[in-house]
């Protein structure tokens, strides 16, 4: 219950993404009678025909920016949002889609579709949080659905949300794995990636993937040096860090010479 | 106590922990388990690693064949026993409310007593580190005494070292002095490894008592000595932990701290396996409904970002800062804090420190940094 007495207001926005992280709101069915209950849900599309107008309390934005409409409506969404929460690498870092930042996006949209003339895109794929101020990220692809049901709940209570921003590594090790990286040689992301995940790869033998994006002080660069020390090509290592959260910065600058202005 | 020893085979050691299992202990030891030795309960002797030894080296750790009858051919698990004794995660306290009243909520009962087979002697220092931390003050840690007191160790001297190892330096090992309650040598020359086993306490003799334990040779005793000697004088890796809490103080400023801050990771690796690392944070969790309330405990490190968060940031929020923090810490004002370096000498810092920063070199470069900084003065 929001401060006032009455439930907080939630809208779901989204951008170019696959749906998969609005997604895990339906697939947490053990507390999606609760949330329902707790929250309103004003704006939902993916799961309901009611669409009430703003403000909200929290806006949870999926997506990210590839269109002229995107950068507009983006704009919309954050004057109507009390808190705005990113969800999901594409909305917090670009998403796999930003792999067009690196290369020419006329030329790809002239290979992949039969009339070009009806594709209008801008050349990247970015951020919400290069365009409006963000409140919160939730990251991952996609997002950990407990994360999620963390935020509600630590915002009905009026508590701040668990949602640790250090390496991947410290969730690793509470769990117990053995570390793939040291003892197997895999190259692992999770030394430079944020925690949230629970570790799940690390504790399926394999290497993370850093969907949860770039952590706190990232030293993804040192990282990238220790995956050549394990023998991986200068290009795997690239492939490695330039994923569904390769434009993060933290992770983009390693192999970028000239440093951003 | 009158010091006792006795001889025991592999047949005597299955004894040895059948009847702990017996007595309701919860038996651990070193097992194989995803590519590496981790401290999981075991029934017996045949849990026991043997047939593989271990190759060690900053950042990398394998498991190898080891054409032997050994049990005890390896070093140190991934972690150490503080995995067991001081949780990652644990759950300190629940609530409920219903119909206006607030409840608060049991705690799962107590855990079985702990009992360890294999406890390397610088685990055995870390313990008495951790013993010193959580039980030594005023406030002492209420879960880890539960988990602790009880703990019944059955401690292995090192014959051998692994390249990481640096107990001799720190005076904790090879061989262990105290601190448990039965101390085995492993002899396993043949094809049956036979056991050199020193009782520690009343409870350590009374149990090989009913187990019937042969009386030992009377070289053996010798034997140990030198087989912890020759491990002790192999080892190449030292620290001067003497020295540190002087020199820490001065090398706050040192250019070195910029140099490791390129390579560290931040990733909290090395405090994770440390034995003697404690810090904890605490997280409260909260049903949707609000009906439900739990707070946790779980380990937390002092190269994250919240760890020193204060009102308006972090204090220290470069990484540099946390290295230079923990390293200090660790060696220098420990010393200060609780009258013992925070370091046993295990060298899983360095093994499980994903891009192999060594503590024993940093400490060294450090020094030769000082060296060469007061040469300079005295030039001037
Ligand atoms: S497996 Fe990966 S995430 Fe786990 S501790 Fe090792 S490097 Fe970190
Ligand atoms: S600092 Fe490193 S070598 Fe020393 S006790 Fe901790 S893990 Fe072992
Ligand atoms: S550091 Fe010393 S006591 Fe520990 S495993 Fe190595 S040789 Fe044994
Ligand atoms: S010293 Fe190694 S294990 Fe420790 S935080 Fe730095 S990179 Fe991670």
């Amino acid at each position: 219950m929001s401060s006032n007495g009455t439930r907080p207001r939630i809208a779901v926005f989204k951008f170019a993404s696959c749906d998969g992280c609005q997604l895990s709101l339906l697939d947490a069915e053990d507390e999606l009678l609760a949330v329902a209950e707790a929250v309103e849900i004003a704006y939902f599309p993916e799961a309901s025909r009611r669409m009430a107008k703003g403000p909200y309390d929290i806006a949870l934005v999926e997506g990210s920016i590839t269109t002229h409409h995107d950068a507009e409506a983006i704009q919309r969404i954050r004057r109507q949002a009390k808190t705005l929460v990113t969800i999901g690498a594409c909305a917090t870092a670009g998403g796999i889609q930003a792999l067009r930042n690196w290369h020419d996006t006329a030329e790809w949209v002239r290979l992949v579709y039969a009339k070009p003339d009806f594709i209008s895109t801008l050349k990247t794929s970015t951020p919400i949080a290069e365009h409006v101020p963000v409140d919160l990220e939730l990251r991952g692809c996609p997002i950990n659905k407990h994360q999620l049901i963390e935020l509600i709940s630590a915002t009905l209570a009026g508590r701040k949300p668990n949602i640790p921003t250090y390496s991947l590594c410290l969730e690793c090790k509470r769990r117990g794995n053995t570390c793939i990286m040291v003892a197997g040689g895999v190259p692992c992301l999770g030394p430079a990636t944020q925690a949230g995940c629970g570790a799940i790869c690390p504790s399926m033998n394999r290497g993370c993937y850093g969907c949860f994006g770039p952590m706190e002080n990232s030293n993804a660069h040192s990282l990238a040096s220790q995956f050549r020390v394990l023998g991986c090509a200068r290009d795997e290592v690239e492939r490695a860090f330039r994923s569904y959260n390769g434009w993060a910065w933290p992770f983009r600058r390693v192999f970028e010479e000239v440093p951003r202005s | 106590m009158r010091k006792k020893s006795y001889r025991l085979d592999e047949k005597g050691l299955d004894a040895l922990i059948a009847h702990l299992r017996e007595q309701g202990y919860q038996v651990y030891g070193p097992k194989v388990e995803d590519a590496a030795l981790h401290w999981r309960p075991i029934t017996g002797c045949a849990d026991l690693p043997r047939g593989w030894t271990q190759e060690l080296a900053p950042g990398r750790a394998r498991l190898e064949p080891d054409n032997s009858a050994a049990l005890f051919h390896h070093w140190t698990c991934a972690e150490g026993l503080k995995a067991v004794l001081h949780l990652p995660l644990v759950r300190i306290m629940a609530a409920r409310r219903d119909n206006g009243w607030f409840r608060i909520l049991d705690n799962p009962p107590p855990a079985a007593r702990c009992a360890f087979v294999g406890v390397r002697p610088c685990d055995l220092a870390a313990l008495a580190v951790l013993d010193r931390v959580l039980l030594g003050d005023r406030y002492a840690d209420d879960i880890y005494r539960a988990r602790r007191q009880g703990a019944f160790l059955i401690a292995i001297h090192c014959q051998r070292s692994a390249p990481t190892c640096f107990c001799a330096s720190m005076g904790s090992g090879p061989r262990a002095r105290s601190g448990f309650d039965i101390a085995l040598s492993e002899f396993a020359e043949g094809d049956a490894p036979e056991y050199f086993a020193e009782a520690g306490s009343p409870a350590g003799m009374d149990l090989l008592e009913a187990c019937g334990a042969a009386p030992a040779p009377p070289d053996w005793s010798r034997a140990v000595e030198e087989g912890c000697a020759r491990a002790a004088a192999a080892q190449t890796r030292r620290l001067d932990a003497h020295a540190a809490p002087q020199l820490i103080d001065a090398l706050f400023d040192s250019p070195h701290w910029d140099h490791v801050a390129k390579r560290c990771l931040a990733c909290g690796n090395c405090t994770s396996v440390c034995p003697t690392c404690f810090c904890v944070n605490y997280e409260d969790r909260t049903s949707i409904d609000g009906r439900e309330a739990e707070r946790w405990r779980l380990w937390d490190s002092c190269f994250t970002q919240s760890f020193t968060y204060i009102h308006g940031g972090s204090v220290r929020s470069s990484v540099k800062a946390r290295y230079r923090h923990w390293l200090s810490h660790k060696l220098g004002r420990w010393q200060a804090q609780f009258g013992t370096p925070g370091c046993t000498g295990c060298g899983r810092c360095i093994v499980w420190c994903p891009v192999g920063i060594d503590i024993t070199e940093e400490f060294r470069q450090l020094q030769l940094s000082a060296a060469a900084a007061a040469s300079f003065a005295t030039k001037d």
